[in-house]
């Protein structure tokens, strides 16, 4: 009796343990089944480099290249400003900050990593994008800028808490060693620790990065939502993402623009499939 | 020559100066929401239904509505994530599938939020013919946190020492027996810190809900499972870009109850794992 | 003299590491059989094989034929062999549990009990392991309260609630003090009356204390078995000589 109720619990327990590959596949199925009949008024080479996103005209325009760019340029700003930033505050964090003050910090990290983007967004609106607006003399604040801005201060969570584990598994020797040769303190980090952890450090920002090219409601709140051609940082923009969540509610189940909502999604879950994959790797190469 | 201990000096102060750059903004966010969203907290904000087009009266269905997906996602995902945990950390071994298994979690954890909400929609809402409804809603929102349970679950279960398993074992104490009875004891307060940032997690988030449960403007509550329902982060994006002229109080207001709902599990999390670090006798 | 165990040809791999090598004995009802050896000597891992416990290392391999009782330890159920050979590790690991809970816990698991006879098997194992003076008053207070010595007469308790018929101690008084070490290897000899003994032991001295017959292990080759005062006053082998007396260890 025990040995057959211990049978069914095992063999629960390993349906269980593959229910997440069974919903990663889930998921990529059904965004397949709903977003490949878009290929058949699109050509997949039209459809990602096509420019003009007009996807409610006759006949839609389903070009998504505005929206890959315009989520490339908040990437690439909120890149530049928090990798330096997260990277540096992991640093402190790990290394020189002492031990309370360091407790301290990463509560306030946790915190930020808590806050749901929603409410981030509103804040960005109320107080981001008037000061963006007067700073640069523009017509509207809602540019790509904030939005980098916004995405910068949604990744640090992400860099700073993972470069620190990279730099906290920094063999304790490396250090010893280097500071008994007479190196400072800094120049131990610099030169000894950093490199040391550099896989760790680069799937930190990877996946930062993963985050932001994955956030919706805070980038739709503040980028303005113009899905054109973006010229320079200080123009609204569209993202994938923000595109998705703004028109799914309108589109009609079984339309073109259905189908192409379905199809961004295809190209977003490959996105976040290649740049998690690349940081396990660079995360597990240490091993 | 340049002096090594300025440049550590100088070195030093920009790593501090990146170190307020994050941690101001956070302090600043969290007290500007308290101060201007305060005022707007009393009785009948939290326990009337929205009024004249939002612009007035409370916000009660949109709380319900959070505490429904919530409890929802949750009563899915803790089993499937716990039982998934207890695969991972004392029935497989290192081997292909353990790498293939260990890689769908990341990738679960990974997949930008408004694709589960496309996932959901697709799946729940057209092809099981639920309806947006607090059911897909809630189902999309589980499988969304599985990472977080799976994760902390398993690293509980791992910090668990071997050695207790083995004594168990020794005795003649069937694997699942020894789970059940020393494993998960000893493991519950590092599943329940997980369980609640899980919790957390699906109740700030609004991109899974905008096409598979959250209703625009429904003031009454949720009769069944099938219904739509108003939640929390939904409703503050709605009153914050898709309404004119509501009274900032109640902007205010809302992302203060929806800040403090998600605060108050992390600080909750954050309790039990600090009492259980303290207590931990091995 | 009843044998109890049959070990013939026991090879044993970690992966590439071979840790056993074609060992072959018998292991006789109620006795103390001590192996000693240098570590790394396969000692342990032959212990842990008596009762299986090498199955939970996925990278052991295991070649021979161990015979529990006539019947290959293969074919018997696994939870069975666990409960007839019960096994002492080399730290006190008690449970996270009270005093009480720690004893009655195999019991308990091996099936419904009535509420006074499980107190009378926890008395009855606590007093066989020389522990039931300096516990009876403080049963429900957490075991991590006892001293190390008294936490391994407590893992002996907890061995013996559920009545094995071998029990194996490995290295059981490594961390442990003299007075507390004396307890425990008196304990040993009295409960070689009821239960057969194989003890793994660093420490020569011990093995010469309380060991019916001792076997020396050497780089997982069984080099020598006999009554221990032949070991210790005629070791066949050099490589003996030079272990007991201290030459290598």
């Amino acid at each position: 009796m025990r040995k057959v109720k211990e049978f069914i619990i095992e063999k629960l327990i390993l349906i269980c343990g593959l229910a997440s590959i069974f919903f990663v596949g889930l998921i990529f199925l059904f965004l397949l089944k709903e977003g490949l009949s878009v290929f058949n008024i699109v050509t997949p080479l039209d459809f990602l480099f096509g420019k003009s996103w007009y996807p409610i005209s006759d006949p839609a325009q389903l070009g998504i290249l505005p929206l890959i760019l315009g989520s490339l340029l908040v990437t690439l700003g909120a890149a530049v400003i928090s990798i330096p930033i997260g990277i540096g505050c992991a640093i402190y964090i790990a290394e020189i900050a002492p031990a309370r003050i360091k407790e301290v910090l990463k509560a306030g990290i946790e915190l930020l990593a808590a806050i749901p983007s929603v409410v981030l967004g509103f804040i960005g609106m109320i107080t981001l994008v008037p000061f963006v607006k007067n700073c640069f003399h523009l017509p509207t604040g809602l540019t790509a800028l904030s939005g980098s801005i916004m995405l910068a201060f949604m990744a640090m969570p992400t860099i700073v808490s993972i470069a620190e584990d990279a730099l906290y598994s920094v063999p304790k020797t490396y250090k010893e060693g280097a500071l008994a040769l007479g190196a400072t303190h800094w120049q131990t980090i610099w030169r000894v620790m950093l490199p040391a952890a550099s896989s760790g450090l680069l799937a930190a920002i990877m996946l930062g990065i993963g985050r932001v090219i994955g956030e919706t409601m805070a980038v739709m709140m503040i980028t303005g939502n113009a899905a054109v051609m973006p010229n320079t940082i200080l123009e609204p923009i569209r993202t994938l993402t923000a595109t998705i969540a703004a028109e799914m509610g309108e589109a009609v189940v079984g339309s073109e623009h259905y189908f192409a909502l379905f199809a961004i999604g295809i190209v977003l879950f490959i996105i976040s499939f290649a740049i998690n994959v690349t940081a396990d790797l660079f995360l597990h190469r240490k091993q | 020559m340049r002096n090594p201990y300025r440049t550590q000096k100088i070195a030093f102060s920009l790593l501090f100066l990146a170190t307020l750059l994050i941690v101001v903004p956070v302090g600043l966010i969290v007290i500007v929401i308290i101060f201007k969203g305060f005022p707007a907290i009393n009785w009948q904000f939290l326990s009337d239904i929205p009024r004249q087009g939002m612009r007035s009266g409370g916000i009660f269905p949109a709380i319900i509505g959070t505490l429904y997906l919530v409890a929802g996602a949750i009563i899915f995902a803790l089993p499937i994530g716990l039982l998934a945990a207890i695969y991972l950390s004392e029935y497989s071994k290192e081997n292909v599938l353990n790498r293939i298994i260990r890689l769908a979690i990341i990738n679960l954890s990974g997949v930008p939020s408004v694709v589960y909400g496309l996932f959901g929609l697709a799946l729940f809402v057209v092809f099981f013919k639920f309806g947006a409804s607090i059911l897909a809603g809630s189902l999309t929102l589980g499988i969304m946190i599985l990472p977080v349970i799976i994760t902390t679950s398993r690293e509980a279960l791992e910090s668990v020492p071997d050695s207790f398993r083995e004594v168990s074992l020794s005795l003649g104490v069937s694997k699942w027996q020894t789970i059940r009875h020393i494993v998960l004891p000893n493991a519950i307060p590092g599943i329940l810190t997980g369980t609640i940032l899980g919790l957390g997690r699906a109740a700030g988030e609004t991109a899974p809900i905008l096409f598979t449960v959250a209703a625009f403007y429904l003031p009454r509550l949720p009769k069944s499972i099938f219904d739509q329902a108003m939640a929390l982060p939904y409703h503050l994006y709605v009153i914050s870009t898709q309404v004119p002229n509501v009274d900032e109080k109640i902007r205010y207001g809302t992302a203060l109850v929806l800040l403090a709902l998600v605060l108050f599990m992390n600080l909750v999390a954050i309790i039990i794992r600090y009492q259980f670090r303290r207590r931990k006798k091995w | 003299m009843v044998k109890i165990f049959t070990i013939k040809d026991l090879n044993i791999w970690f992966g590439s590491a071979h840790a056993l090598k074609d060992v072959s004995m018998d292991i006789y009802v109620n006795e103390i059989l001590s192996i000693i050896g240098p570590s790394n000597s396969g000692k342990t891992t032959f212990l842990r094989m008596l009762n299986r416990l090498n199955d939970l290392n996925h990278n052991c391999k295991m070649e021979g034929n161990v015979k529990f009782e006539e019947e290959d330890i293969k074919n018997i159920e696994v939870e069975l062999l666990r409960k007839r050979v019960g096994m002492v590790f080399a730290l006190p690991l008690a449970l996270p549990l009270s005093i009480f809970d720690n004893v009655a816990y195999g019991v308990r698991m091996h099936g419904k009990v009535k509420k006074q006879s499980l107190k009378d098997i926890v008395e009855k194992s606590l007093q066989e392991a020389y522990l039931w003076d300096e516990v009876k008053d403080r049963l429900n207070e957490s075991a991590f309260k006892l001293s190390g010595g008294q936490q391994q007469r407590l893992c002996i308790a907890r061995t013996l609630a559920v009545e094995p018929e071998v029990i194996l101690f490995d290295e059981p008084c490594s961390g442990l003090d003299p007075i507390s070490t004396a307890k425990v290897e008196e304990a040993m000899v009295i409960l070689k009356q009821n239960y057969t003994i194989v003890l793994v032991t660093n420490n020569v001295k011990q093995a010469a204390r309380v060991g019916d017959r001792t076997a020396f292990f050497l780089n997982g080759e069984l080099i020598e078995l006999n009554k221990t005062e032949n070991i210790f006053t005629a070791p066949k082998d050099k490589r003996t000589d030079g272990y007991i007396s201290g030459k290598f260890g």
